[in-house]
């Protein structure tokens, strides 16, 4: 249950969150007017900060807990074949575990910015707001950096195909004729959050999206 | 056709287990597969040697007391359907084939291919059950009951217990036979009056006995030789939220 409510929260976020980002294709006036009416939200910011954190805590706790006590109960086959079990399904914790790593990694590179020095070389954009648009230009200029973005939105992707449905079986909001049809519909909306999230780096490295301003 | 065999041999819980090889010459292709077992079984006694215990009752899928994993898969490659409705046929000549019993830690481990699933008994005298007075049968149209819930407690009741789904499950979770005997009675009004306990309970001897939690990878429904839905599971879920929020309330 408390899984598939923070599964839920988590991952109306993560399309909230992509919407917010492909402003990045509509051109700095967008994306930086957006991120400054983040910004004004002042408290509020805060608070949806710290509902996703509780979220996002209160998800990890419940899950590591549930493998572990799986762990246990499972039986110890020499020989085992997975008959209907997805790859996503059965890889749900490691998928998980390295999208934490991720998430630690991109607050400390976009939020805090303390990875990157360029950043700290960028002035604000004509009215005055912070450039998070050529922020985020730079940022995936990186082709490493690029990457590890790339890999972890594949695994977000594939811990979504399981869970963007599942939650559904979870809290027994289906029935016979539907559970197909919700796991298809979760695995497509996995894959559409794994291209849209995915476009912009690679829209960088491109060279189809360019800096609003040199350094 | 021949077989090789690979066959979990273990005299008790105290040893340690091992696969042995075992050759499995001359065998029809008509032969079910416990029936093989009971051919290799013979050839094992005449050389003297102890031949390998493994569970069995009806041979003809009904009553869920063959347990066999064949391959790594419940019940062997062949579903839906039980052990003992499996022919050799559906193998390949000279192939080889890895027997191990169900698995899963409440599945309390006796000897060899056999194990006791009592923690499923238990699951269901925690409330798999009605308390009605026993005499001579209603008349039988005394009680309505709708033609789709008719049809889903049927389904339900289909199950015969073998315990596949939690040997198949990568969370050792028996969510599936519970999920069974508590939608049976729940899509009957015979049910309704322990509704609520019926829930609670049977999914508390459920953990009590150290099965896993469901995280919906449906191997149970794969293998499952009466093919219950997993969509009994979401039922299940529905009735143990329903239940929970119905004893917060109080009556
Ligand atoms: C941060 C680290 C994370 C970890 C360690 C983690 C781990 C897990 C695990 C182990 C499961 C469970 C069960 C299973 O095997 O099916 C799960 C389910 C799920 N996760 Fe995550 N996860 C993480 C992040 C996320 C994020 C960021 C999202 C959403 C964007 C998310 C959405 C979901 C959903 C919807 C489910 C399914 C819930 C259900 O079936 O009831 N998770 N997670
Ligand atoms: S639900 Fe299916 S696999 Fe599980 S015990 Fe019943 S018949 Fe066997
Ligand atoms: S022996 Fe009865 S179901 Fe297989």
């Amino acid at each position: 249950m408390i899984v598939a409510v923070t599964g839920v929260i988590l991952v109306l976020f993560v399309i909230g969150h992509l919407l917010g980002n492909l402003q990045i294709f509509l051109g700095p006036e967008w994306i930086n007017s957006y991120a400054q009416h983040l910004r004004d939200l002042g408290g509020f910011l805060w608070a949806i900060r710290l509902f996703l954190l509780i979220a996002v805590l209160l998800h990890i706790y419940y899950t590591i807990w549930l493998a572990i006590e799986n762990r246990r109960a499972r039986g110890s086959y020499r020989e085992r074949e997975p008959v209907k079990a997805s790859f996503a399904s059965r890889h749900m914790a490691m998928s998980g575990l390295i999208i934490l790593a991720f998430i630690f990694y991109h607050l400390a590179h976009f939020t805090v910015r303390v990875t990157d020095p360029r950043f700290a070389l960028l002035k604000a954009d004509p009215l005055n707001r912070y450039d998070v648009y050529s922020m985020m230009v730079y940022g995936f200029q990186n082709v490493i950096v690029s990457a590890f973005y790339v890999l972890a939105m594949f695994l977000l992707a594939l811990h979504l195909s399981h869970g963007a449905s599942s939650f559904f079986q979870s809290l027994g909001l289906n029935d016979k004729k539907l559970t197909p049809r919700l796991a298809r519909i979760g695995r497509v909306v996995a894959w559409l959050i794994f291209i849209g999230y995915t476009s912009i780096p690679v829209a960088v490295l491109l060279g189809l999206v360019k800096p609003a301003q040199q350094l | 056709m021949n077989f090789r065999l690979r066959v979990w041999r273990q005299k008790s819980s105290d040893e340690k287990g091992r696969l042995v090889d075992y050759d499995a010459p001359d065998i029809s292709p008509n032969t079910s597969f416990l029936e093989m077992l009971d051919i290799v079984n013979e050839r094992l006694i005449e050389r003297g040697e102890e031949p390998i215990a493994f569970d069995s009752d009806c041979r003809e899928g009904i009553c869920g007391t063959c347990s066999l994993t064949i391959n790594g898969e419940a019940h062997g490659p062949s579903h839906p359907g039980a052990a003992c409705q499996l022919y050799m046929r559906r193998f390949t000549d000279g192939e080889t084939i890895t027997v191990e019993p169900f698995r899963a830690r409440p599945f309390h481990f006796i000897k060899d291919l056999v194990v006791n699933r009592g923690a499923l008994d238990r699951i269901v005298q925690a409330g798999g059950f009605i308390s009605a007075r026993a005499g001579s049968a209603p008349e039988a149209n005394s009680i309505p009951v709708p033609k789709h819930d008719a049809d889903r407690a049927m389904e339900a009741a289909a199950c015969i217990g073998c315990g596949a789904c939690a040997a198949a499950c990568p969370n050792g979770s028996a969510m599936l036979f519970t999920s069974a005997k508590v939608s049976h009675l729940a899509f009957l009004p015979q049910g309704h009056p322990e509704r609520v306990t019926r829930a609670l309970r049977m999914v508390s001897a459920m953990d009590a006995e150290g099965f896993g939690n469901c995280t919906n990878t449906y191997e149970c429904e794969a293998v499952c030789p009466a093919e219950i839905s997993a969509s009994f599971i979401a039922k299940l879920n529905r009735e143990f939220a329903r239940a929970s929020f119905a004893k917060k309330l109080g009556d």
